[in-house]
């Protein structure tokens, strides 16, 4: 699964990657026409609105395919790097660079292209770029405290607004659509040419416009590819077609004073939980992301039986079936839950009144068996705990 | 291709760096930029111009801990090399190569250099502020729907507009 640098494509490669799309990323500004300034500002005087079409259907483009492939799972969109969000620099930044904008009629990107092919305002707007930068570095002691204001972290706009990613993604799609029309209509006055909403080849425009509606309103019916693969696993389940193999709270208990390295025991709870309380050697991988495909290689490991338990038995169930999908056929589910689990071995284990002998005997064995577990996993906390693969945000931004 | 001037279809050309954004972010899991290599430039000059207060002063010095194989060796540089060689060959391409300076009706070529660094510098010191420009902050913000990236972008177009008026004499005639 996608972002394919580190896992896929090792890391080294990076750099002629970054040169190779910025050869892509120079060829479609040039060709957009963004290396002509005067084009360029048109956006703001209103006689040529390419800038505007050109930036808001790249931009739709990418969302959408962001989007699309979060939704067939080909892109792991849980790690890929988002801006973060501080709103006091990013809005008095933004005012700066709005400025920049009109007085050198470029942007950093557009000024390279400009550059590229000759434009010798193209090389001041660099220089002078160049020149801004360096001169944020040597007074960022006194900008250090609007720069770092509000930290929000890496935000997404449809959590802000509270909608679907898609649903803005519909949202946006719908208004650049009628940017388009509204400004052609400008676009025509100011140069004052007669007003012609679709000139000509109106059905070509109208299938490009449908195309992105399709694609956004086909994410928002269709169920995502992990909500798929669990509504299959749970009609399985609910067909009673594959049961889980249950694994009992003596059984497992007894197994982990024995021969604890041959079972893989997952805590499927929140890592709040499992802080609180843990079966003795388990690990904690939350229900949400078992799915993910960074834990398939621990999930399958042949020496090892997974054991998962969650907070209710259907957890530890669903677990399990979602280990089987990905090809591990060996797993079981705890019977009972974690709190059920703790309540057998270190709370009620006090000896009933008249004890028979089958009761005196579990008793005993479930106390000295919370005592040796203990005992593990103080060892195992003083070794190397087991793999935990860390999935880190990828770095990017302009910085 | 629209012959009347030469430059690609506004929406073609839109879907085509679509594309080119969105595969970065499949290969790389991060979107595109361009300041970034600039700051790379300007502390490299640091580097190279005061290498005592280079190590001095915390801001390169951070810098320097995030870069350690040394300013330039940072992936935006590479994409911005790309950009120099894309926008060059499109140029051939179409025939608009040449040393040239463009600038509005009316407008000296002093006046004009004098805008171009004097716009390029408020870019660059704001691209700082708002961490990244039109590319790295607003297009490859929207992409993966950041909020502080598209605040970005209002904020860069708002602006825009808000300025322009002031600024007409520089691009319009009226």
């Amino acid at each position: 699964m996608a972002p394919l640098i580190p896992d896929i494509i090792a890391p080294e490669y990076n750099f002629i990657i970054a040169f190779i799309v910025g050869i892509g990323f120079g060829f479609a500004l040039e060709q957009a026409g963004f290396s002509s300034t005067r084009k360029l500002v048109g956006l703001f005087y209103g006689y040529d609105f390419t800038v505007l079409k050109v930036f808001f259907t790249a931009g739709i483009t990418a969302m959408i395919g962001v989007l699309l492939l979060g939704h067939l799972e080909l892109l792991n969109t849980s790690i890929i790097f988002v801006n973060p969000t501080f709103l006091p620099s990013a809005i008095t930044g933004g005012l700066i660079m709005g400025l920049g904008f009109v007085v050198g009629g470029f942007c950093p990107g557009t000024s390279a292209c400009a550059a590229a092919i000759g434009k010798i305002d193209g090389w001041a707007f660099i220089f002078g770029a160049t020149l801004g930068i360096f001169t944020f570095g040597e007074f960022f002691p006194f900008l250090e405290k609007l720069y770092m204001a509000d930290p929000q972290g890496p935000v997404l706009i449809n959590e802000v607004l509270g909608i679907k990613p898609a649903t803005f993604a519909l949202l946006m799609t719908l208004i650049a659509i009628v940017a388009f029309m509204a400004t052609g209509v400008i676009e025509d006055k100011v140069n004052g040419k007669a007003v012609k909403i679709f000139n000509g080849q109106w059905k070509n425009k109208a299938l490009a416009a449908a195309i992105p509606v399709i694609l956004v309103v086909l994410i928002m019916v269709t169920p995502s590819r992990k909500e798929y693969v669990m509504q299959k696993l749970e009609a399985r389940a609910a067909a009673g077609e594959c049961k889980p193999d249950l694994i009992d709270a003596d059984q497992l208990a007894f197994e982990l004073i024995n021969n604890y390295y041959q079972y893989n025991v997952i805590d499927v709870r929140s890592p709040e939980e499992y802080q609180q309380f843990h079966i003795a050697t388990a690990i904690n991988i939350p229900l949400d992301e078992l799915h993910n495909p960074a834990y398939r290689e621990l999930l399958n490991q042949r020496i090892q039986t997974n054991v998962f338990y969650g907070s209710t038995p259907l957890q530890a169930k669903q677990a399990c079936l979602i280990a089987r999908y990905h090809g591990n056929t060996t797993s079981r589910a705890l019977a009972v839950t974690a709190q059920e689990f703790k309540q057998l071995f270190y709370e009620y284990s006090d000896m009933p009144q008249n004890p028979t002998k089958e009761q005196q005997t579990l008793v005993l064995f479930r106390q000295q068996a919370a005592k040796k577990m203990q005992e593990i996993e103080n060892n195992l906390a003083a070794k190397q705990k087991p793999v935990k693969k860390k999935i880190t945000r990828v770095q990017g931004g302009c910085s | 291709m629209n012959k009347k001037n030469g430059y690609m279809n506004p929406y073609l050309a839109g879907v085509l760096l679509g594309f080119v954004l969105l595969t970065t972010i499949y290969i790389t899991g991060r979107g595109l930029g361009a300041s970034g290599a600039m700051k790379s430039v300007a502390v490299s000059a640091v580097k190279a111009a005061a290498p005592e207060h280079y190590s001095n002063t915390p801001y390169y010095r951070s810098y320097a801990a995030d870069h350690p194989q040394g300013p330039m060796k940072s992936w935006l540089v590479f994409e911005m090399l790309g950009v120099l060689v894309g926008a060059f060959f499109s140029g051939t391409l179409s025939g608009r190569i040449g040393l040239k300076l463009e600038k509005g009706p009316g407008v000296t070529n002093v006046g004009r250099l004098a805008g171009a660094i004097a716009g390029g510098f408020l870019f660059g010191f704001g691209s700082q502020l708002g961490r990244g420009c039109t590319s790295g902050s607003a297009l490859s913000g929207m992409a993966v729907m950041s909020y502080g990236g598209i605040v970005t972008m209002v904020a860069i177009f708002g602006g825009a507009y808000a300025f322009a008026w002031f600024f007409r004499k520089m691009w319009i005639s009226r």
